[in-house]
């Protein structure tokens, strides 16, 4: 059973790292100071299990995938 | 500031239509702020039996529902869905009474709370009564120690009167302007800074001691408490159908009498300006909303002060703030000096609020005093662009929102700012008070 998905960053927690962009630069971009702009929030079906990569290695734990769409 | 620098109007306008007073109806007939005794004379005790709905009455929230009461704190959120948000919890809930006012242009709340303080606690207790609330907390700021005063005495005599079947506890916050954001006020309730909280769990899943918790603005919990004693066909009276009732509107700037009046939804910004004895000078824009707002040309004046006929123009009711600019100031350096203010005020939370909005406001300082290197305003509308919807809160949009509809409403300025230097204005103090753009000295 899948489910859509959408990505949301917790903007407090986050510090600007960028490997999120690294890991999932489909759908994340940076802007000039390394903070996270998100280009879609809704996760395509082909890009899980980047997304769930990308979750994990951040090192702030401040980017998530939410159950629904965005 | 704001306080010293706006005197309440004494009295309406011969122009305002009957019906559109009401929570300052006491005040316009006395003149003098309602003490408990008069407010029970003219309204009765609060309804909280009939909150609850019996054969007899209907439940404040379907009342609510029905008249169409919005969120008056600024962002219009419909008061039905919040109540029944936080009564459809588990556990006993907490009701916060947002009157902070942070926002510099407004004095609206601190004029309700002092004129009519038993009409805003009526409203807290009766939410209370229909989500299931013991408790209420009313958030003011800690700067207006003669606000606190009244309300504090308006509390003292309903303790005498035994008048609540709820806690009424009065709170005095630090009041930077992100401050007033509802999860500053939940996180100061629990030990933290009055700083906004960001994402989930929301604050009416788990707020105030991991209670269910309502946050309302001062003004809407005052039309709630009307609107459960007359019901909601009686506030559809007054307003639109779309968005009925009244608001308070603070009117500043280039207008003959600044202060605080009520007006029906749908009210023309022309009308809402005549009715603060008019225009002293021509007029170039009004900036509706406050510093957080929409920049509207003379051209669009004519427009009802109305979710629906704004929206188009990029702008919003807001907390009915009105600051009208003469023709003779230079919007874009009252702009420029106001962004600075809003930079200053960050929470520091978030990267692309802490880093853009600083650098919005230099771009902006620049453009306003004709230093603009050719990459400014590209570099300025891209960066404008980056703030909305990336922060914890609403602050980065709001101050995206004044700076992308400056540049739009002063488009011939911003021509002249960058071909021939600052226009002769650009050097004149500001016309509208803005405070110092200094950091807050503390969130706790």
């Amino acid at each position: 059973m899948t489910s859509t998905r959408s990505l949301r960053v917790n903007r407090i927690t986050c510090t600007g790292q960028g490997l999120c962009a690294e890991l999932l630069p489909e759908l994340i971009d940076l802007d000039e100071w390394g903070y996270p702009l998100l280009k879609d929030r809704a996760v395509p079906d082909q890009l899980r299990t980047h997304a769930r990569q990308a979750v994990a290695a951040c090192p702030r734990l401040a980017l998530h995938t939410d159950r629904g769409r965005p | 500031m704001n306080s010293a620098a706006m005197m309440p109007l004494a009295l309406p306008h011969p122009s305002a239509p009957p019906g559109e007073t009401r929570l300052l109806a006491d005040w316009y007939t006395t003149g003098r702020p309602a003490t408990l005794n008069d407010h029970l004379t003219r309204y009765g005790p609060p309804p909280v039996a009939a909150a609850l709905g019996s054969r007899t009455s209907v439940p404040l929230v379907e009342a609510v529902e029905a008249a169409g009461l919005t969120g008056r704190g600024g962002a219009g959120f419909p008061t039905a869905r919040k109540l029944r948000a936080v009564a459809e919890r588990r556990g006993r809930a907490v009701v916060v009474v947002n009157a902070m006012e942070s926002e510099p242009a407004s004095c609206k709340d601190q004029f309700l709370s002092t004129v009519a303080p038993h009409l805003v606690l009526d409203g807290a207790v009766l939410a209370a009564a229909a989500v299931g609330a013991d408790t209420v907390h009313i958030c003011l700021p800690r700067d207006r120690a003669t606000q606190h005063r009244q309300l504090s005495a308006a509390l003292d005599e309903r303790r005498r009167a035994r008048l609540d079947p709820v806690r009424l506890r009065l709170q005095a916050l630090p009041h930077p302007y992100v401050s007033s954001e509802s999860t500053s006020l939940v996180r100061w309730l629990n030990g933290g800074p009055a700083r906004p909280q960001g994402s989930p769990p929301r604050t009416h899943e788990r707020g105030v001691h991991r209670r269910p918790t309502l946050v309302n603005n001062a003004e809407t919990l005052a039309h709630l408490a009307l609107i459960a004693r007359y019901g909601p066909d009686w506030y559809r009276q007054a307003g639109t159908p779309d968005e009925p009732g009244t608001t308070l509107v603070t009117l500043s700037g280039a207008v003959a009498a600044t202060g605080v009046l009520e007006a029906a939804l749908g009210t023309s910004i022309t009308t809402l300006l005549d009715r603060a004895g008019e225009p002293t000078e021509p007029l170039q824009a009004v900036l509706l909303g406050g510093f957080a707002g929409t920049w509207l040309p003379r051209a669009h004046l004519h427009t009802p002060l109305a979710r629906r006929d704004l929206a188009p123009l990029g702008a919003a009711p807001g907390a009915g703030v009105l600051i009208a600019l003469p023709r003779a100031a230079c919007g874009l350096s009252e702009t420029a000096q106001i962004l600075a203010y809003l930079a200053a005020h960050s929470a520091r939370q978030c990267g692309p609020c802490h880093l853009g909005l600083p650098a919005v406001a230099e771009d902006f300082t620049a453009l306003a005093a004709g230093r603009a290197d050719p990459g400014l305003l590209p570099r300025l509308r891209r960066r404008t662009g980056l703030l909305p919807d990336r922060g914890a809160c609403r602050h980065p949009d709001g101050a995206a929102r004044l700076a992308a509809s400056a540049l739009r409403a002063f488009a011939d300025d911003v021509d002249h700012h960058l071909t021939h230097g600052p226009c002769p204005a650009a050097h004149q103090p500001p016309r509208i008070p803005i405070p110092p753009a200094t950091p807050p000295e503390t969130w706790r």
